[in-house]
């Protein structure tokens, strides 16, 4: 199974980064094969719609879990139609963050963040 | 008689754009259209009635499953992430469309149509003789400019004062494009300065006649703002004093001008506007 | 500890009351969110200690010397914004349907420059802030840059921004992950109205809530309105600070409102301040 967490920076002992959309980085962990790898977030560089964006990159990789802060209603439902579990974790090192998940500790969100589309392109 | 929109700008929000455009619009039988589409405010000053709405549509992309085959060109083509490919299914992100119709020029397929997507309203109503009109920007709707694009397509005849959205954004931009004059509303303080600067960039960019109105005017404060103004060689076509009972009068949603020194300062202000702009 | 003070709409005294508290505390880092007013920096001196170049978006180049005016971009421009290979640039969407249909490849999408940021050293704590260029607007992207380019900077310290005015995106990036919010507003109609919209977008992101009535006494009608609605909605109402001419005299002074000893609304702040801190700091 694949597991991705928003991440502030390249490594597992970095912090997870409350945002979906607008993380910096994804770290992508392989509970079968015990490996991760770090991908940059296509979404952080998009000037309106960073959340699907950074939902298409997470469907493209063929990602089962997201662990993240929060998530906005595009990408939540996107997450939701394509099967894919998202968790909510408190701004810690992301080796913590997984560590939680493997014992169960973390929440399950299943209510979506307020929509906020378009996004001050205004135009 | 052909149209002539003068629009009113102000850097910042809150330095008096709508109290001058809606007392200006009365004493100058001018007409009145509310631009700043996000936040509307005129029309709690002015009440026209008779209002008549037209809805503001934009085009946004329609897709045939039957013949679209999933290969993910239109999302990978789409500036604004509006496409998205499920590998099952491709969705719209109506809101974040900017209809550019980009994604049907890549399709291979030709799955691509487009259909009208509702995303305002113009409302043109009257009060006393006066054309009002305003652009409303539905709630949670993000772009402004096709209702501000469709309000100012056209403008009444004769003499129109156009309320635009503060600032210099693409918004205030879309407004100006449709302006022949501009009043630039300020207030005497750094603040008022800072973003009064950027405003005038904006309107000298555009090639446009204008002037400054400084509200919220104070004697012993704002003679740098009148140096400055003096130095650029920018006209000051009047002063607008600021007072309690103002703030007041504004809070229960009335015009200012039905304060003495108010009234006043707007006949004059709308004389000196004629020196300008040079209607008639 | 991070706060964000924030107004539906402008004018209501936000970055007033944003510079006198970070004034209240000593070396507290400051990030002007509000980049379409960015107000906040004109009380500091201090150097630049770092200016990066922000992009925004695309817009579309053309290259003169491939270009054959065969005239295929302006039709299908949907924004008039190419003609005979010439680009409005305040037109220019950036969507690249030129590019698409050009057949000499003259046409590119390039990144362009909308912003410059600044991290600034005013001696009392650093400040973070963008200088946006005409027709470009905040994004939820300048913001977030702004708030990561202060993050360094914030260890064990109180950060005061100054929010992004409305409910839109920038707003939403100014207080994703902040500890506590600030709703300045006013007894206006459409300072009511506004306070609903905000309330109700930082309820979604269950951030900790004060209001503080500005002007209270303008009008006291809407002002008791304002506090049965703070009542009803269980939101704490932090502070109710009365016009007062010296807010304007501290303005135009660039000296922030709470070194005028006499002035009611520095006394006001000052109460303010220290119910918020009792509040976030009560575990």
């Amino acid at each position: 199974m694949k597991i991705a967490l928003t991440c502030t920076g390249k490594e597992m002992n970095d912090n997870l980064d409350l945002r979906f959309g607008r993380c910096s980085y994804f770290i992508i962990f392989d509970s079968e094969k015990g490996v991760s790898y770090t991908l940059e977030n296509k979404g952080q560089s998009s000037g309106g719609g960073a959340g699907i964006a950074a939902a298409q990159q997470i469907i493209d990789e063929e990602v089962e879990v997201v662990i993240s802060g929060s998530m906005g209603p595009n990408a939540y439902n996107l997450m939701m139609s394509s099967g894919i579990k998202v968790y909510a974790s408190k701004e810690l090192p992301c080796a913590q963050v997984l560590e939680s998940f493997n014992k169960g500790e973390l929440e399950e969100i299943t209510q979506a963040g307020p929509s906020h589309m378009g996004m001050g392109s205004g135009k | 008689m052909r149209a002539l929109n003068i629009a009113i700008l102000s850097g910042k929000g809150g330095t008096g754009k709508t109290t001058v455009a809606t007392n200006l619009a009365e004493i100058l039988q001018a007409n009145y259209i509310d631009c700043d589409v996000e936040e509307p405010n005129g029309y709690i000053f002015l009440k026209p009635e008779n209002i008549m709405n037209v809805a503001v549509e934009v085009e946004c992309p329609d897709i045939n499953m039957e013949k679209c085959i999933l290969c993910g060109e239109c999302t990978k083509t789409c500036q604004f992430n509006a496409l998205f490919n499920t590998k099952k299914d491709i969705l719209v992100f109506e809101k974040m469309c900017h209809s550019c119709k980009a994604c049907s020029i890549v399709c291979k397929t030709k799955a691509i149509t487009f259909k009208p997507r509702k995303v305002g309203v113009i409302e043109k109503g009257e009060k006393q003789g006066l054309i009002c009109m305003r652009g409303v920007l539905d709630i949670g709707e993000a772009m402004a400019v096709p209702v501000i694009k469709k309000l100012l397509r056209h403008t009444p005849v004769g003499l129109n004062l156009l309320d635009c959205s503060p600032g210099t954004s693409c918004n205030a931009v879309s407004t100006l494009r449709h302006a022949q004059g501009a009043l630039l509303v300020t207030e005497p303080s750094a603040f008022g300065l800072h973003d009064l600067r950027m405003a005038i960039c904006l309107v000298r960019k555009f090639d446009l006649p204008f002037g400054v109105i400084i509200n919220k005017w104070d004697e012993k404060n704002g003679e740098f703002l009148e140096r400055y103004l003096d130095g650029e060689g920018i006209k000051i076509l009047g002063y607008i004093p600021y007072k309690r009972e103002a703030a007041e009068v504004y809070s229960r949603g009335e015009m200012v001008r039905t304060i003495p020194a108010y009234q006043q300062a707007f006949d004059r202000i709308a004389s000196s506007c004629g020196e300008v702009f040079q209607w008639n | 500890m991070e706060l964000t003070v924030i107004s539906g709409k402008g004018g209501t005294g936000k970055t007033s009351i944003a510079v006198a508290i970070a004034e209240l505390e000593r070396n507290t880092v400051k990030v002007d969110c509000d980049v379409d007013a960015p107000n906040f920096y004109l009380y500091y001196d201090g150097n630049d200690a770092s200016c990066e170049d922000f992009s925004g978006g695309k817009k579309v180049v053309v290259d003169e010397e491939l270009c054959i005016s065969c005239g295929l971009c302006q039709d299908a421009c949907q924004f008039s914004a190419i003609e005979n290979g010439l680009v409005d640039f305040l037109n220019c969407e950036g969507c690249g349907a030129c590019v698409l249909v050009c057949p000499t490849q003259a046409a590119s999408l390039k990144e362009e420059k909308t912003a410059d940021i600044f991290v600034t050293d005013t001696g009392k704590g650093i400040l973070s802030r963008a200088e946006v260029e005409i027709g470009s607007e905040g994004s939820g992207k300048l913001i977030t840059i702004l708030r990561k380019a202060a993050k360094p900077y914030t260890d064990g310290k109180i950060t005061v921004s100054d929010g992004s005015p409305g409910i839109g995106c920038p707003v939403i990036s100014s207080i994703t992950g902040t500890d506590a919010v600030l709703i300045v507003t006013e007894p206006t109609q459409s300072g009511m109205e506004d306070l609903g919209r905000v309330v109700t977008l930082c309820r979604q992101f269950k951030i900790l809530i004060f209001v503080c009535i500005n002007k209270v006494d303008i009008n006291k009608q809407i002002s008791t309105e304002i506090e049965e609605y703070c009542l009803e909605k269980n939101l704490l109402l932090a502070g109710r600070i009365p016009y007062d001419d010296t807010v304007l005299r501290s303005i135009n002074e660039l000296k922030p409102i709470i070194f005028y000893s006499e002035s009611p609304a520095n006394e006001a702040i000052r109460q303010m301040w220290k119910t918020i801190k009792k509040e976030i700091f009560k575990d």
